[in-house]
């Protein structure tokens, strides 16, 4: 066996842990919020994030995300160095507002949706995606 | 008025009690040389519609013996819950007395004794006549096959998996789901699903490049049965490009999907589905989740986590049946179904005693004509095991045979550390029992067994052990994978089973030594069944095979080298 990427990626896992715990703590996904909402209380329902519960390869995660009637979602991976993954914006003729894509993932961790509201209002969903070095299933 | 849901329940209860009584007497009859085959095979047909469940058989075509876990934690919600309840906590739970033949069937102790007077279990000549039993009670019963069928034997492995189909096909299976099987390769798994006579289903079988559904497989299939629409949906292993070698399937990506599974359950619904089945190869805790989550399945038959339940779990109007692994096990369900709905249910675990059901004769000639240009190498004695020593391999930290492999990759790759994978297939041996090849490759034989030399710090062997232990452990299952923890040779460990990943895993310590494993410091790790594509070193069955012939006699001294915590 050699070190191959993937090993390199589970190494990155042991500093990875210091992402996982407390996102919120996490300066820059605490900003890109702000920034988002203007600092607006986010509620929760109205809003589907679908995502891998465990990442089959973690450079490439597919996720998807709707909420209908949204004006634009933002999808954070909070346990990224740079966690802000994209704002999809939705016009006032889209047919549905949902939107899917793929996403690396430095390790296990929360990835965050959160739509804006034509009223102005926030929702989020979020789902920890564990990014794992596998091998053992019987 | 009675609910549905009373219903379920009211019924439940009948079948507890029938399968206590039917399990209890069996172990008398069996104590008096009576048991019969009738015996096993009793069962007053009930409603409308029969469903015969088979999973994990790993390929093994004879009778085997099968030592059941002695550990077997659950954790979170399902701390204590079956089927994370073994030994005499099991026969208590059931009913199941001590030293019958359920006791020796479905728990691990006694094993060698118990084994003496109730012989081997499984044999797929065997299941064919129970199969054929229920068939003359019920033409249209529906066959199902959980998967992890193409793996798990020498046979298995030198044909790619074509002495197991030839010999499935004769049971005319109705369907089947799949996770040992893609370690074929893809190709071949295409190749064989191509002429399989019957459904190939696994609704979370996905594109990987796409992320859409593969075409290859079929997310469910229709049948018609005692007049009632059936729909059977299938559920493929979801982790199985992360738990087995993904670069030998990467055309596919799987997950748990259980949105697209309610998608397809409403579809079937809507398309006239009076009874909807899953066919899961999810494991038993991801199944119990996913019932809570997806609504509208009336019956998950499970697969994966080698569990053998003697009555159904009753998960809100879902009920999951475990039919264990390695042939020992067939479970018959009879359901009710009327109006549109499963009114009630019949279920018996059926336990495949290889000396009191007949072979079916002809699947017992296609066996042996499949096995005949082995026979030479398969019975070929390597070894025998010592009066003292059973070597088996299920439970969650450790097992003789693991045992066993670990010290050979130790002795004969000049390692400080071994890891072996934590599988839950591989058949037992009993003491004084001659080794043969082919009990070799029942606990080895795969497409990726080469045994790895490589240095690993301490560190990352800590790393490697708490991912391992995350994935066994994780209080949520549908982070788990369904696996037993990685076994380990030449070093001794704690683990609290409840902390959060990165604080399970403690007090390493080099058993030659017996100092701390030191994060800082490199150590020789000799192991097996590594995901890397390009993994360099000699098969694992060689390894061992060179280390059983230089010992002659096996005695595995029990496993101290492990402290668990929190259970």
């Amino acid at each position: 066996m050699k070190l191959t990427r993937r090993h390199a990626i589970v190494m990155a896992l042991g500093s990875a842990a210091a992402f996982t715990m407390p996102f919120r703590a996490y300066a820059a996904v605490e900003e890109d919020i702000e920034a988002f909402t203007g600092g607006v209380e986010i509620g929760t329902g109205g809003i589907t994030l679908v995502a891998p519960e465990i990442a089959e390869n973690g450079n490439t995660v597919p996720i998807e995300v709707d909420a209908p009637g949204a004006e634009a979602i933002m999808i954070l991976a909070t346990g990224n160095p740079v966690p802000a993954v994209g704002t999809f914006t939705f016009g006032a003729l889209a047919g549905s507002q949902s939107a899917a894509t793929r996403i690396r993932l430095a390790g296990t961790q929360d990835v965050v949706a959160i739509a804006r509201m034509p009223d102005g209002s926030f929702v989020q969903a979020s789902q920890e995606v564990k990014v794992t070095i596998g091998g053992c299933g019987g | 008025m009675i609910s549905r849901r009373d219903f379920l329940q009211a019924s439940m209860a009948a079948s507890a009690i029938y399968g206590a009584s039917g399990f209890g007497e069996w172990g008398r009859l069996a104590a008096q040389q009576v048991i019969t085959q009738d015996d096993l095979l009793g069962f007053e047909a009930f409603g409308n519609v029969s469903l015969i469940h088979i999973t994990d058989i790993h390929a093994q075509l004879k009778p085997i013996w099968f030592r059941e876990p002695e550990v077997n934690i659950g954790v979170g919600s399902n701390k204590g819950q079956v089927p994370h309840v073994t030994g005499a906590d099991f026969r208590k739970l059931y009913g199941i007395d001590d030293g019958s033949a359920t006791h020796y069937a479905l728990t691990y102790d006694d094993f060698n004794a118990l084994g003496q007077a109730y012989g081997r279990m499984g044999g797929m000549d065997r299941v064919a006549t129970v199969v054929n039993s229920i068939r003359a009670d019920r033409p249209d019963a529906l066959l199902l096959d959980g998967g992890d069928t193409w793996h798990g034997s020498y046979t298995c492995l030198k044909t790619e998996g074509q002495d197991v189909v030839n010999v499935m096909n004769l049971l005319k299976p109705d369907a089947m789901t799949f996770h040992w099987e893609f370690t074929l390769g893809s190709d071949r798994v295409r190749d064989i699903v191509a002429d399989l006579p019957f459904a190939a289903l696994g609704q979370n079988i996905f594109d990987a490049e796409w992320d859409e559904p593969a075409e290859d497989f079929a997310p469910y299939k229709m049948y018609e049965s005692g007049g009632v629409q059936v729909a059977v949906i299938g559920q493929a292993f979801p982790y199985m490009p992360i738990a087995n070698p993904g670069w030998m399937f990467p055309e596919y990506s799987f997950g748990i999907r259980d949105k697209r599974m309610q998608d397809m359950v409403d579809e079937v619904r809507g398309m006239g589905a009076e009874l909807v089945v899953c066919l899961s190869h999810n494991g038993f805790d991801v199944d119990k989740k996913m019932a809570e989550r997806v609504t509208g399945i009336d019956v998950i038959l499970s697969g994966h986590t080698h569990d053998a339940l003697p009555e159904p779990v009753l998960v809100g109007d879902t009920i999951i049946i475990a039919s264990g692994s390695n042939g020992k096990f067939v479970s018959r369900v009879d359901l009710d179904v009327r109006d549109g709905r499963m009114m009630g249910f019949r279920h018996k675990l059926i336990p495949i005693f290889s000396d009191v059901i007949a072979p079916d004769a002809d699947v017992a000639a296609a066996i042996d004509a499949e096995r005949a240009p082995h026979l030479d190498a398969l019975t070929e004695v390597i070894g025998k095991t010592a009066d003292d020593t059973v070597l088996y391999r299920r439970g969650n930290f450790n097992g003789s045979w693991d045992d066993l492999i670990c010290e050979a990759l130790i002795e004969e790759r000049e390692a400080d550390i071994s890891l072996s994978p934590g599988v839950r297939w591989g058949p037992s041996i009993m003491p004084g029992q001659d080794i043969t090849r082919e009990d070799l490759f029942n606990v080895t034989s795969m497409t990726y067994g080469k045994a790895y030399r490589t240095e690993m710090t301490g560190e990352f062997i800590h790393t490697v052990m708490e991912d391992v232990a995350d994935n066994l452990f994780n209080p949520d299952p549908y982070y788990q994978q369904g696996g037993d923890m990685v076994r380990v040779g030449g070093m001794g460990y704690r683990i609290d089973i409840n902390q959060p990943i990165g604080q399970r895993i403690s007090d390493l310590t080099l058993l030659k030594t017996g100092e701390a494993i030191d994060p800082a410091k490199s150590y020789v790790v000799a192991g097996w069944a590594s995901v890397n594509e390009a993994t360099e070193g000699p098969q694992i069955w060689d390894v061992v095979e060179s280390h059983i012939k230089k010992k002659g006699t096996i005695s595995v001294a029990p496993n101290t080298s492990v402290q668990v915590v929190g259970a």
